[in-house]
């Protein structure tokens, strides 16, 4: 059997503030293949951006384990998770998150250089991705040169100039118009397939769910349904 | 890559770059114009003892080497040397306070005049009459006088006779009597100059000079020169540390308040670094080469504004505050600086390490 890129087992995250707690997750049990495209849903408060931060390395869980690549994240301290997001996660945000100081093309050399790879030039096959993007021309563009749609393909450009294993997106539409929303779902999509490029979006947006393959229903810090899309993964 | 975002970060809030540049460059002019200050007058010192000629000077028992005392030996001591061997010229002066570093050198002229060469006059003459003062050009600059005005010192106005190059012991020269007779002390010389037969006999002479008149401060003109540096005044080394040290206060609080203002404002930038895998050691190396970059550009602006500091007080006081410009003093100036501004840095940076990705990403 083939071991799933995250494996996540009786995930919990307790949230202390002052003398209240809260239960973010409470026993969150989930494997992700590899080359999947994975959509979480839920309200406010159901736990999806907490399961996101976890998987992603930005926090560590209160109890469970945790496996991206094989390696138990839920194991080790902040430095093995800033490990992590080098090496095996990249980030799509909601408000895109781009150095607002930089070029497009000095964010994307930014995430390069911090991965511990060259910077000097793209490489061809990471050309044809900017292409795919449609973002090859406006390189030498800072962020408030570029209109919402354009700085998200550049965070999505970014995020995948270090080849992560997961891509893991956070409302990627959330600040998008239908246009633009659907361009980015379109390319995420289609990354996935031609890339193969394992991916995990949290949405609010049940349409933009149905892009992956499965979707995961979450209430209250648990999953409480998992629905196969039609695209579904071949297996 | 970080050298582009350094520069980027810092192009990014001029104003605030600009300002944190110019204060950090404020206590690095304060440390170049104190130094050239003091190094200008001891140079100037310098250059002004050798060229009255002599080979020996001698000052009373219980002077400083660089003091200006009241007159305090007997001119017949002058008269004894004058008969010592070896010793082709003795010459007594007086020195008088005037205000500040400025004194007046009261002469003998025919005795100042056979040392030295006499002096090369720009306008007017020699003395004519015991009211008569002669001032050196830099000295007329400085108080906006010329050949033929008055000069008020001790409350007693002086008939400029004559406006004469500078180098020549002092920049104020008085007949020595009228001097005397004006300080009380008649009949007394604050030092004394001797010309030998032979410039090879100074160091013995100086050796039996020491013995026989004990007590004096007796010095070949060599030795006295390389007596004239920061060493010898009384209190500048600690009043130079005092500098120093509010230098480094200065630009520590401004770089300090400057980066920590600048991670606030970048909680975010650094909440996406945090996400794009930057390790502590990146964002902690972004801020101190920040901090690095001003205190470098600080640098640079305070030792500009040193010129301009050295043009000001030269047009303002040119005999009184004679500025050098000390190049040796520049890496020392701009290290003091550059210190500390790492050192302000620092907790900035660590506050910035220590944020939590989540947070500043969420922050607005």
């Amino acid at each position: 059997m083939i071991e799933p890129i995250i494996r996540i087992r009786d995930l919990r995250k307790t949230y202390r503030t002052g003398k209240v707690s809260v239960e973010a997750l409470r026993g969150v049990n989930l494997d992700v293949p590899e080359g999947e495209f994975f959509s979480i849903v839920g309200p406010s408060g159901s736990g999806k951006s907490t399961l996101f931060h976890i998987v992603g390395g930005l926090t560590p869980p209160s109890a469970g384990s945790v496996t991206v690549g094989g390696k138990d994240v839920s194991q080790v301290g902040e430095a093995g998770r800033t490990e992590l997001r080098r090496k095996q996660v990249s980030f799509v945000f909601q408000k895109f998150n781009l150095l607002p100081n930089l070029t497009a093309r000095d964010n994307i050399r930014t995430a390069l250089y911090i991965s511990g790879r060259k910077v000097d030039r793209f490489e061809p096959e990471f050309e044809k991705i900017l292409a795919l993007l449609g973002i090859a021309g406006r390189l030498d563009h800072k962020p408030a040169e570029m209109s919402g749609g354009e700085q998200q393909r550049v965070a999505i450009a970014r995020a995948l100039a270090t080849k992560p294993a997961i891509l893991l997106a956070d409302e990627p539409t959330g600040n998008l118009d239908t246009a633009n929303s659907l361009a980015v779902l379109r390319l995420l999509r289609d990354l996935n397939e031609r890339l193969g490029q394992t991916i995990l979006m949290i949405t609010h947006n049940a349409e933009a769910a149905e892009y992956g393959h499965r979707i995961v229903h979450m209430r209250d810090g648990q999953i409480v349904e998992t629905a196969q899309t039609s695209h579904s993964l071949p297996h | 890559m970080i050298f582009k975002l350094v520069w980027e970060n810092i192009c990014h809030k001029p104003m605030r770059t600009l300002l944190s540049v110019l204060l950090i460059g404020v206590p690095v002019t304060l440390i170049l114009t104190l130094i050239g200050l003091t190094t200008g007058y001891m140079d100037e010192s310098r250059k002004r003892a050798a060229g009255i000629g002599a080979d020996i000077r001698i000052t009373g028992p219980g002077s400083n080497v660089l003091s200006f005392s009241n007159a305090s030996i007997p001119d017949k001591i002058v008269d004894l040397l004058a008969t010592e061997p070896h010793v082709a010229q003795a010459m007594g002066t007086v020195v008088a306070p005037i205000e500040g570093f400025d004194a007046a050198i009261g002469i003998n002229p025919a005795a100042f005049n056979k040392m030295s060469g006499g002096f090369t006059f720009e306008a007017g003459n020699t003395f004519q009459n015991p009211n008569d003062i002669l001032v050196d050009s830099w000295y007329a600059d400085q108080r906006h006088v010329a050949a033929g005005g008055t000069l008020n010192l001790w409350q007693h106005d002086w008939h400029i006779a004559g406006v004469v190059e500078p180098g020549k012991l002092g920049h104020i020269f008085v007949q020595m009597e009228p001097l005397q007779d004006l300080q009380g002390g008649a009949g007394k010389v604050s030092q004394i100059f001797l010309k030998l037969d032979n410039a090879a006999n100074v160091n013995g002479t100086v050796d039996y000079l020491r013995k026989k008149y004990d007590g004096y401060k007796i010095f070949s003109m060599a030795e006295w020169q390389s007596l004239i540096s920061v060493d010898n005044i009384p209190f500048l080394k600690p009043f130079l540390r005092v500098i120093v040290g509010i230098a480094v206060v200065i630009a520590f609080f401004v770089v300090s308040l400057s980066m920590y203002m600048a991670v606030l404002q970048r909680t975010r930038e650094i909440g996406i670094l945090k996400s794009l895998g930057a390790r502590n050691s990146f964002v902690m190396g972004l801020i101190l080469a920040e901090a690095f970059v001003m205190g470098l550009g600080g640098t640079i602006f305070g030792i500009v504004l040193s010129y301009g500091s050295q043009y000001a007080i030269h047009s303002v006081m040119p005999a009184s505050l004679p500025q050098a410009i000390v190049y040796i003093w520049w890496p020392i100036a701009g290290g003091i600086a550059m210190g500390a501004a790492l050192l302000g840095a620092v907790y900035p940076g660590m506050l910035a390490v220590r944020q939590d990705p989540i947070e500043a990403l969420a922050y607005e």
